[in-house]
Order: structure tokens, then sequence, then C-alpha cells
């Protein structure tokens, strides 16, 4: 349980970390949080040659809001994301989903960057992103690429960014007031891999949902819009029994569940159905109130 | 023993107040480190994959996994295990409260818990046992179960309320 060998590399800014990468390109692994890459390095299904450790080059964990758009660095840690009071106003999605993602020491280390970049199926995260229909920031020597999150993820562990590439930032539009988010998931343990989740953001308009994103973590092989389901509840009342309904039955029709892991396909389809109506009635009906166990 | 290709680096960190100079394999976690290049075994090995929390250290404030962080990397950083002489006013009272409680069997995963509490009730002076869990949920116990360790976490809140307000 001790990683393999490899050359470490701590680039101290983001061009001379671009460099390296452009040079080591398949052979190196960017090390950021760790809390992903360090357990693949120990039980040895990743072997990289070289890790470059971006933890000294300045800014990339920086969060900060410049108008509409709440920008948040690729090394910005899970905590500091949850803790930050800018990100509670303008992405609030993210601060509920957070909660669910690992652990404290987990968080402490793990970023946003390393969370996408991996495009774990069950990771929060990326569902997170492509309802929140942000924009993945990747830059290499090059220069800098804009990816919407909904292209990014491409399948298991699969994303878009090329090898020579390091997911700088990522751009997601600031909520306005109109808009409304929920978020729940179920997992086995409080921090555990969801076996399934649901997003869901809505813009209302006249007491109607003029605008809808649904995205799903843990049931398919990458986050993506529900579109079909979406469209169950435009035009009505958030919370109208019969759109949830429909949109239920919608979400079955349309989802193509993970095959062959422990959890059968049916039964992560049915609990994604009921935390569907479940977020949906609670974002109609919010309660507040802490958890008492 | 280090193989003669065994890529290594130079570091200076300090740890629990004392300033330390090594030479160490880039691969070594710090958790290697503290244990065998340092003798401070009090951070544990567990599960060596992120999953356990026995390996818990604390660098420049922040509880860490010390079996997923390299030793290279806290270069120039501040790390703290459960030996340090300067125990913050959380981790004494939470040392008195396990003990008292008797919230720990085996003690493997006491030091951890000690510290990610610690680091709880640093952030949340009256923290509910809902909230008690989910800091604790990345921390394993195989013997006692969580109840009493909970309860310790709790007695330790209020003593430490207790005194502030005192």
């Amino acid at each position: 349980m001790k990683p393999p060998r490899f050359d470490y590399l701590r680039p101290q800014t983001l061009a001379e970390a671009l460099e390296l990468l452009d040079r080591h390109g398949g052979d190196a692994a960017i090390l950021a949080g760790g809390q992903s890459l360090m357990p693949m390095l120990n039980l040895r299904v990743a072997q990289p040659a070289v890790l470059i450790d971006i933890n000294a080059v300045p800014e990339l964990d920086r969060i900060g809001r410049s108008g509409d758009r709440l920008s948040l660095g690729g090394r910005a840690r899970h905590n500091d994301v949850f803790r930050s009071a800018e990100v509670a106003q303008a992405a609030p999605l993210l601060t509920v989903a957070l909660e669910h993602v690992a652990h404290e020491a987990i968080r402490n280390r793990g970023t946003l960057g390393g969370s996408l970049a991996l495009a774990d199926p069950a990771a929060e995260l990326p569902a997170c992103m492509v309802c929140l229909d942000a924009e993945i920031v990747a830059a290499s020597v090059k220069g800098e690429r804009r990816i919407p999150a909904g292209a990014f993820f491409q399948g298991l562990y699969t994303t878009t960014l090329e090898p020579n590439e390091i997911l700088a930032r990522v751009d997601v539009p600031a909520a306005g007031t109109d808009w409304r988010f929920g978020f729940d998931e179920v997992a086995r343990r409080r921090g555990d891999f969801a076996m399934a989740g649901v997003a869901v953001a809505v813009r209302e308009e006249s007491k109607a949902v003029a605008e809808c994103r649904i995205s799903l973590l843990g049931v398919e092989m990458s986050p993506r819009r529900m579109e079909a389901v979406e469209m169950c509840l435009l035009d009505a009342p958030l919370g109208t029994a019969a759109n949830i309904v429909a949109a239920q039955s919608a979400l079955r029709d349309t989802l193509e569940p993970i095959e062959g892991s422990e959890i059968p396909p049916e039964y992560r389809i049915q609990i994604a159905r009921e935390l569907l109506a479940r977020v949906i009635r609670a974002m109609a009906a919010p309660v507040s109130g802490k958890r008492t166990h | 023993m280090m193989a003669s290709d065994e890529p290594t680096a130079e570091i200076s960190c300090t740890v629990n107040g004392q300033p330390v100079r090594a030479h160490v394999p880039v691969r070594q976690s710090l958790v290697d480190f503290v244990r065998h290049g340092l003798g401070l075994t009090g951070s544990h090995v567990g599960c060596e994959h992120g999953v356990c929390g026995a390996c818990h250290a604390v660098v420049d404030g922040r509880v860490v996994r010390g079996c997923l962080m390299l030793a290279v990397q806290v270069d120039g950083r501040t790390v703290t295990t459960i030996e340090t002489d300067q125990p913050t006013a959380q981790m004494r009272a939470l040392q008195d409260a396990f003990f008292e409680r008797a919230a720990l069997q085996c003690g493997f995963c006491t030091p951890g818990m000690i510290l990610q509490a610690s680091e709880l009730l640093t952030r949340t002076a009256a923290p509910t046992r809902a909230e008690i869990r989910d800091a604790l949920s990345g921390n394993y116990c195989r013997c006692t179960g969580y109840h009493a360790i909970v309860d310790a976490v709790e007695t330790a809140a209020a003593r430490l309320r207790d005194k502030a307000a005192a």
C-alpha cells in the first residue's frame, strides 16, 4: 500500500506548471488535493512517471465574483467553497451539495478541479456544474479553452481535458433572486459515494416554472441535462403533483443507469425517482431546521 | 534503507513546534514520515487510502489525512500531531472527556478522533449530536462504537463553553 516511484516536481507559477505538463503530458499526473490520486497511487491503479504538484502555484485557489459570474479556482478546496459566503449567495446549490462531499479532512484538501477532472460518476460537483450551466476553463501552454460543463463530461472517469491541460477555474453564472435550487442524495453513510443524487435548478416567472435544469449523479456514467424531465415541470407552479408524477415517469424513460455494479440499475432508478419528487417538493415548500439524531 | 535510485528531496518544516530538516523519499507519506522519520507514532497507519482517519495530522491548522499527503508536501509548513506538548484547549478538553467516558477501547482511532473533533469545536462551540457525527464521519472506530465518542465530544464542548463564560 505504498505508491510506486515517481519523480516529483513543484512548479512555482502556472506558466511553469503548464510547461512541465506540456513536456511530460500523459506520463504526468497533476497533484492538487491528492484525495483521489493518492489512494490510486497507494493502490497502484495509477502509476504516473511524474507528479506535478500545483499546490505552490499562486491564485489557483481563488474564489471571487465579478458581476454576474462566480469564478472558482481549480485548486479551491472543498471546505473553502463550502464555507464561502460568496458561493452561498451566488451558487447556493454548491453549498448544499458540498455537505455531502466526503468528510471534513478530505474536504480540507480535496479540490473542485480535482473532482471535476476525475469525473467519478458518483461525485456531486460534476452534476452540480452541469445543473448550473457552468463553464470549465482549461489552461495549456497554448492558452485558455472554455468548455461548457454539459460537454465536458464524456463518460466514466472521462472528460474532454487534454493531457497537456490543467483545469484552471470554473465560471458559474451567479444566480439571480428568481432562481431556486435543490439537491439531495442517498448514500449508505454520510459522505460516502452516492447511490443516486439529484440536482435541480428552477427559475420562476409569475409563480410558474419558466426555466429548469436537472442533472443526476451516481446513476449514469456521467452527468448530463435531463431535458425530457425538465420539460415536465415547465409552465406550472413548482410542486404541481401531476407534473411531479410526469417528471418521475420521464426520468425512468430517460435514464441509462450504470450496469454491473453491486447496486442494481433498477434500484438506482427507484432512488432517483423518489429523490426527484422529494427535492421538488422541498423546493416548493421549503422548511428550515436542523437534523436531529 | 533507501534504494540508490529512489527519488528524494530535502524538506524543512515545523513539527509540534520544533524545526525539522529531513531527507525523504518523495513518495513517502506524511504519516510514514512522522512515524518512521521522527518517531511520532501517535498518528496511526490504518487503511492507507484515505478511508479510516487513523492517520490524521494537522497541517497549517487544518486536519488532513496523513496517508494522502506526501512528506515532501509539508516542506515549509507547520505540522501538529497528537504528541504536541502545546495542545489546544479543545484537544485537552477532548482528551479528558474521552478518558472519563471511556470513549475508546484499543485507542487506534483516538488520535484521529481527537484532532478531528478539536477542529469541529474550534469552529462550532455548541455542535448538535448530528453535527458531531457528521464531523467524525470520516473516522472509523471498530471497538466501542460511536455513542461514547459523541458523548465525550458533547461533554468537552460543554466544558469549553462553561470555561469561556466564566
